[in-house]
């Protein structure tokens, strides 16, 4: 019996866990459905049996009366995301590519102090960075603009970029870079022709990391600007009040969600996909 | 179009990778580095490449200086021994790379690869990737594309070390025709076997820790090895390497009185000598010095038997499966007249070819 236990045990723990992560997906996809009146009276999860579902809430995300619209604020989030994500990667991945490859020392400060430097920028709680970077925007006369939020966030997402890279490109056999400059290559063309076309599992990742954390962000964006600008996270929770109206806040938190999930979904095979079995053996 | 390194020296943590390497490499001959690993072999291709940093010395090109013409300028192709590909790359596009770097027509790709590609036996590889291929195929790509280019230099970084015996043997023998084909081609090879260093080598050059021992042609550092260092590197299984005296015309080596003493011994003056004997001029008999059996090794068509004469290894290459089990007493018979004879500093004093070297040479 002991073999057939294990995959028992290891699904049911995998279950749970499932379960767990899926219930207030679950609990704000039924809520979404409901109305004032369904709301109430503690939780109810089947529709038609227990309450009556209605598109109140999807209506109201979408600039129905009472809600929001939350068009123009997705919007501006998938325009930082990506631009943020996108000079993220460029920049960070010739940074990382640089520390992985070339030996830098500046007094004591050597390679792996600079790797860290990077990551520090993530450690440092985000409120000890608002004050300088509300100062920054506001000399540069970027607060409440887009592409002050777009350099914000690259700086939060670049560590991320850098770091993964850094890691990824320290598995590409050294020979490979040896071979293309031998075969004509300057460090530039040896970067982009061999090394590049290599690393797309690398990138997939720092991509995925740089999208979720741009996507997610809310504190930057809340200090950041004001008017002009909001982004999706913002929108969600503006549409807090006293008494919160749970159906449009599901609505609007799960249409937030989606783009993540489709990109994780689309994203997951080339995870695995590219490998360099075959560089070296 | 010869390459030229003088003085080449690096030491890394007080190691020595390269002390003192000065050889010329001369165009259409096939250089063949052999030494242990660990010698310096890949370190001194590396120099060659300009890949590796030195500490000291210089490397010309005709007479033109190359230490400061970065890599991508170097006209020089390498292989290296863990077969590196383009991952991404398909087998053509691998050959074709640097090809296209150079900026040559589409069709003149096209001529040039395919032809590479035949010269190897890839002919219909041509869209496989390298990760599809077996050790030996993507070890072929690798030399094709470095025959493709056509370059002035090619350098062979132990090539055929990590594939299988047979593959081994197959390739080396290819490798012979393709490099004698290469024209004008200075190239370089190493290796850690002698036998590879030999069949393939032009002018081989024996190298430990950093340096170069002794440069020549196979025949002449395997006839006549400078000291017993390349002794012990150009044969295999290594020279057999002992302690002895010559008195008054008499050898005694381990212990033992050689009772026909060759000539070629007989007239040197008396004194301390370490000599050096084949392990093919070693056999087992009923009687001469004895020895106690450490390990056997049966290849199949020969047996190696490893005995120690008091604290002395001997190595014994006899032919055919011999019954001989570890801790038995064994009796070696020396063959005196194969003897080589080392001054006690380890340089050839003797060979057993009668001629006379200069005591103390390189």
């Amino acid at each position: 019996m002991r073999p057939r236990l294990y995959p028992v045990f290891k699904y049911t723990v995998i279950a749970l866990w499932a379960c767990f992560v899926a219930g207030p997906f679950f609990w704000a996809m039924t809520t979404s459905f409901k109305d004032a009146n369904a709301v109430q009276g503690g939780a109810t999860y089947l529709p038609w049996i227990q309450y009556q579902p209605t598109a109140t809430g999807w209506r109201n995300i979408f600039g129905g009366a009472g809600g929001i619209d939350v068009i123009q604020p997705f919007l501006n989030s998938a325009i930082v995301t990506i631009a943020a994500s996108a000079i993220s990667l460029v920049l960070g991945s010739l940074a990382a590519y640089a520390l992985s490859r070339y030996r830098f020392k500046i007094g004591f400060i050597k390679n792996s102090d600079i790797v860290f430097f990077f990551v520090s920028q993530r450690i440092m709680p985000p409120v000890v960075l608002v004050i300088p970077f509300f100062y920054l925007l506001q000399w540069a006369g970027l607060l409440d603009t887009i592409a002050g939020l777009v350099i914000v966030t690259v700086a939060l997402l670049l560590p991320i970029a850098v770091w993964v890279m850094v890691d990824f490109f320290n598995g590409i056999p050294r020979e490979i870079d040896e071979m293309a400059m031998l075969d004509g290559c300057g460090p530039l063309q040896t970067f982009v022709r061999a090394i590049l076309p290599n690393s797309l599992p690398g990138l997939t990742v720092a991509a995925m990391f740089c999208a979720v954390f741009g996507w997610n962000d809310f504190f930057f964006a809340f200090r950041l600007t004001f008017t002009e600008v909001q982004t999706l996270p913002q929108a969600v929770v503006a549409l807090n009040s006293s008494i919160p109206p749970w159906w449009t806040l599901s609505a609007a938190a799960l249409f937030g969600v989606a783009p993540l999930v489709l990109l994780a979904i689309w994203v997951e095979r080339y995870l695995s996909k590219g490998n360099l079995s075959g560089a070296v053996r | 179009m010869t390459l030229s390194a003088t003085d080449l020296s690096l030491t890394v943590d007080g190691v020595d990778h390269l002390k003192s390497v000065t050889a010329t490499f001369e165009p259409g001959r096939l250089h063949t580095v052999i030494g242990r690993t660990m010698a310096g072999k890949t370190t001194l291709l590396r120099a060659l490449a300009g890949l590796q940093e030195v500490d000291s010395g210089s490397l010309t090109r005709d007479g033109a200086d190359l230490m400061r013409t970065p890599v991508w300028r170097r006209d020089t192709a390498m292989v290296y021994q863990q077969f590196i590909n383009y991952p991404h790359l398909s087998v053509f596009g691998n050959v074709a790379f640097p090809l296209r770097r150079q900026g040559l027509s589409r069709d003149e790709i096209q001529r040039r690869v395919s032809k590479s590609l035949a010269l190897v036996g890839l002919t219909g590889f041509e869209r496989r990737k390298p990760s599809q291929l077996s050790g030996g195929q993507q070890q072929r790509v690798a030399v094709a594309r470095a025959l493709a280019r056509g370059t002035g230099i090619l350098l062979l970084d132990e090539p055929l070390a990590n594939l299988d015996y047979k593959l081994r043997e197959q390739l080396r023998d290819e490798f012979k025709t393709l490099f004698s084909d290469q024209g004008d081609t200075i190239v370089v090879y190493t290796t850690t076997e002698p036998a590879e260093a030999m069949m393939l080598g032009d002018v081989v050059l024996v190298m430990h820790e950093g340096r170069i021992l002794q440069v020549g042609p196979p025949q002449e550092v395997f006839e006549r090895p400078a000291t017993t260092t390349v002794a012990s590197i150009i044969n295999d299984p290594p020279m057999n390497i002992f302690p002895g005296r010559i008195e008054g015309g008499q050898v005694t080596v381990a212990g033992f009185q050689a009772t026909h003493v060759s000539a070629h011994l007989a007239q040197l003056p008396d004194g301390a000598y370490q000599f050096g004997l084949r392990a093919t001029d070693v056999s087992l008999a009923s009687a001469g010095v004895e020895g106690a059996v450490t390990f056997v090794e049966i290849s199949g068509s020969e047996t190696f038997v490893h005995a120690a004469v008091g604290k002395t290894p001997f190595v014994i290459q006899i032919e055919g499966i011999h019954d001989v089990a570890l801790g038995d007493l064994v009796k070696l018979r020396l063959r005196p007249e194969r003897l080589y004879a080392f001054d006690e500093k380890g340089s050839l004093v003797r060979t057993p070819s009668y001629d006379l070297v200069s005591v103390g040479g390189r």
